[in-house]
């Protein structure tokens, strides 16, 4: 708690860790929106999303080693993540989803831990990032440093985010999307293939994640075995905001960013992945105590 | 008379093979192991259908509260901490006594745990119970990770293994089969008792249980200590016998035995008493086999096993044999010729 002290004598720090936190939060909401859309549309939990922001973000690094800017790679990891959605979905996902949550909720783990020791095998555990290589800003008399890619990073989160809601809102497909969340079996009574609208919405979710990866190894950095604390992280932005709804996840995900830049500053980094799983503890066990306190007013 | 027989083949097999096959001793150690985890996660899983992924939590609590017991009774912190493993070894009485002391503490302390989370992470349900308890898992061992008392990241080594108590690998061989013996007849019992027809009510209908007038936190409570229980001195049986703790790779080990006790209880059949004891066995014989060969790939293999065993053989073994020939299971069949000749 040493570092309390420094945040209290020079409050320019805070400044300093909110930037950060803001700016990475974007990308949490990135992936959360994701995870939100296949919940929402699909009832399933998808534990080996952190994965594929891992593995978005491992495809940007090894095209950053052939000597290609991180920034083509944003676009490939969409491409190539959107395959490897629609493939998962074709060989697994497609018999789990009318099944119990809970089959669909441990198929997906183990699709995680599949994909996360095969990165493992083929990048090895090091940790891994690509230098976009856009220098720095210097704010407030050079006492607060803001990495221009983290700028960025952010713009492009949020411009992401904003096509995604122009394709639900506006596009067939995302009409269709939206009946088959809103019900999936008047939705083919009205003739939509939801099979297919199933596949599209799973690998679009991929594909958000593989350019959140993306962002990610520019920004920060990647390691084969830090998926599932993305996975948790989208997790406790979507049980905080609700399924579906998008100012929340934005609001929510930014304020993770910031808490996890604070936490992360105050208790030092070792204790990070530490956080951000007792959060999760936290907020479910808040979550359920507000309900029951609710329950008991209605009575 | 039949079942008494059948039981009784059973442990003289268990008991005589680590004296046949001396050098498999450390494997039947382990197979034990697995047989306590599947048992133990089957109680709260397959029988109360609450599936959690955070069992492991009790493992891990009971390998350090084990070896921080045994390090505390009879060494110095300091001295222990620089020498580690180049202190003289104990007394085999001293050894026992601070094995069995270890033991008894961290089953009070599960069961405690238990109790304390319990009553707050039990009234979740489906999904947000399942990544509750995953999440529990995980943040105890990346904070038992950064606790210099229990060695921190670098791990904690525990008693080296006395002289004057016979062979180790026999020795921790029939501790683990004693204690899945104790597991699976408590088990046993308790599931033919009232408090079996409790959790199955629990898992088929909750709200309705609730209804019916029964307390349903305090049986989830329950179910879950006892769990808690067998698991905490599984672990401290464990740290001993490996003689390093890791707390995020042996302790708190989501990633394999986490995931493990949840696969060897579907593979075996969920909600059935037998079911966890062969899928166990059948996990563990065929991992000891063909893991060896795959040379560090084996943790992706285990990852294609669960998808392909959670999609295309949920029902387990247990399940499909009830399938197969229900007549067996006492289960009264009626073929549709039947039926069409009373209607």
């Amino acid at each position: 708690m040493d570092n309390l002290q420094i945040l209290l004598d020079a409050p320019i720090f805070s400044v300093q860790l909110l930037i950060d936190g803001l700016l990475v939060g974007a990308i949490f909401a990135l992936v959360a929106y994701g995870m939100a859309l296949v919940w929402g549309v699909m009832n399933i939990i998808n534990i080996c999303q952190g994965e594929y922001v891992m593995l978005g973000g491992f495809i940007t690094y090894l095209l950053f080693s052939w000597g290609i800017s991180p920034f083509v790679g944003i676009p490939v990891a969409f491409v190539v993540l959107y395959l490897v959605g629609w493939l998962t979905y074709r060989v697994v996902i497609c018999r789990v989803v009318e099944q119990d949550l809970f089959i669909s909720i441990l198929a997906t783990f183990g699709i995680s831990i599949l994909l996360q020791q095969l990165m493992n095998q083929l990048f090895t555990a090091d940790v891994q990032t690509a230098e976009a290589g856009l220098g720095t800003a210097f704010l407030f008399n050079n006492m607060v440093t803001v990495p221009w890619v983290k700028v960025v990073g952010f713009v492009l989160a949020l411009s992401v985010g904003v096509v995604l809601v122009l394709f639900m809102g506006r596009s067939r497909m995302g009409q269709a999307i939206r009946a088959t969340a809103q019900n999936a079996r008047a939705a083919r009574i009205m003739g939509i293939d939801t099979d297919r609208v199933y596949a599209v919405t799973y690998s679009i979710n991929a594909a958000i994640c593989g350019a959140a990866g993306a962002l990610v190894v520019m920004t920060w950095v990647v390691q084969a075995f830090q998926g599932l604390a993305y996975t948790v992280r989208s997790f406790m932005i979507v049980v905080v905001a609700g399924i579906g709804n998008l100012p929340g996840v934005v609001v929510a995900g930014l304020g993770l960013g910031a808490a996890e830049s604070y936490a992360g500053f105050l208790l030092g980094a070792e204790f990070q992945t530490a956080f951000i799983f007792s959060l999760l503890v936290v907020i479910l066990l808040w979550r359920n105590y507000r309900l029951r306190a609710q329950r008991k007013v209605l009575r | 008379m039949n079942v008494i027989l059948k039981y009784t083949l059973i442990a003289i097999a268990a008991l005589a093979a680590p004296l046949l096959f001396p050098e498999y001793q450390i494997q039947l150690a382990w197979l034990w192991l697995m047989v306590v985890f599947a048992l133990t996660w089957d109680a709260v899983g397959g029988q109360m259908g609450y599936n959690s992924f955070g069992n492991v939590f009790y493992f891990g609590l009971g390998m350090y509260v084990t070896a921080v017991v045994q390090r505390d009774l009879y060494y110095d912190f300091e001295e222990y901490e620089t020498l580690a493993g180049s202190l003289d070894t104990l007394p085999p009485a001293d050894y026992l006594t601070g094995m069995s002391l270890g033991l008894a503490a961290s089953a009070v302390c599960a069961v405690l745990c238990a109790i304390v989370l319990g009553s707050g992470i039990l009234r979740l349900r489906g999904h947000y119970f399942a990544i509750c308890t995953l999440g529990l898992g995980i943040a105890a061992g990346e904070i038992a990770a950064g606790i210099d008392y229990i060695g921190a990241g670098s791990g904690l080594v525990t008693p080296v293994f006395p002289d004057g108590l016979g062979e180790k690998g026999l020795f921790f061989c029939y501790l683990l089969l004693a204690l899945a013996a104790v597991t699976f007849l408590v088990l046993r019992w308790l599931y033919t008792s009232r408090f079996g027809l409790a959790i199955n009510a629990i898992r088929d209908d909750e709200d309705k249980a609730e209804a019916m007038g029964l307390h349903t936190t305090r049986y989830k409570t329950i179910a879950w200590c006892v769990s808690g229980f067998f698991l905490a001195i599984a672990g401290g049986i464990m740290g001993d016998l490996i003689g390093f703790i890791d707390p995020v790779d042996t302790a708190f080990a989501g990633a394999t035995f986490g995931v493990w006790m949840v696969l060897m209880a579907i593979l075996g059949g969920k909600g059935t008493l037998w079911g966890p004891v062969i899928g166990a066995t059948i996990f563990h014989v065929t991992q000891e086999i063909f893991w060896t060969f795959l040379f560090g790939w084996q943790r992706v293999a285990l990852g294609a096993l669960i998808v392909i065993i959670v999609v295309f053989f949920p029902q387990g073994v247990m399940g499909f044999a009830r399938a197969r020939w229900p007549d067996r299971f006492g289960h009264r069949v009626e073929s549709v010729a039947d039926k069409g000749a009373t209607q």
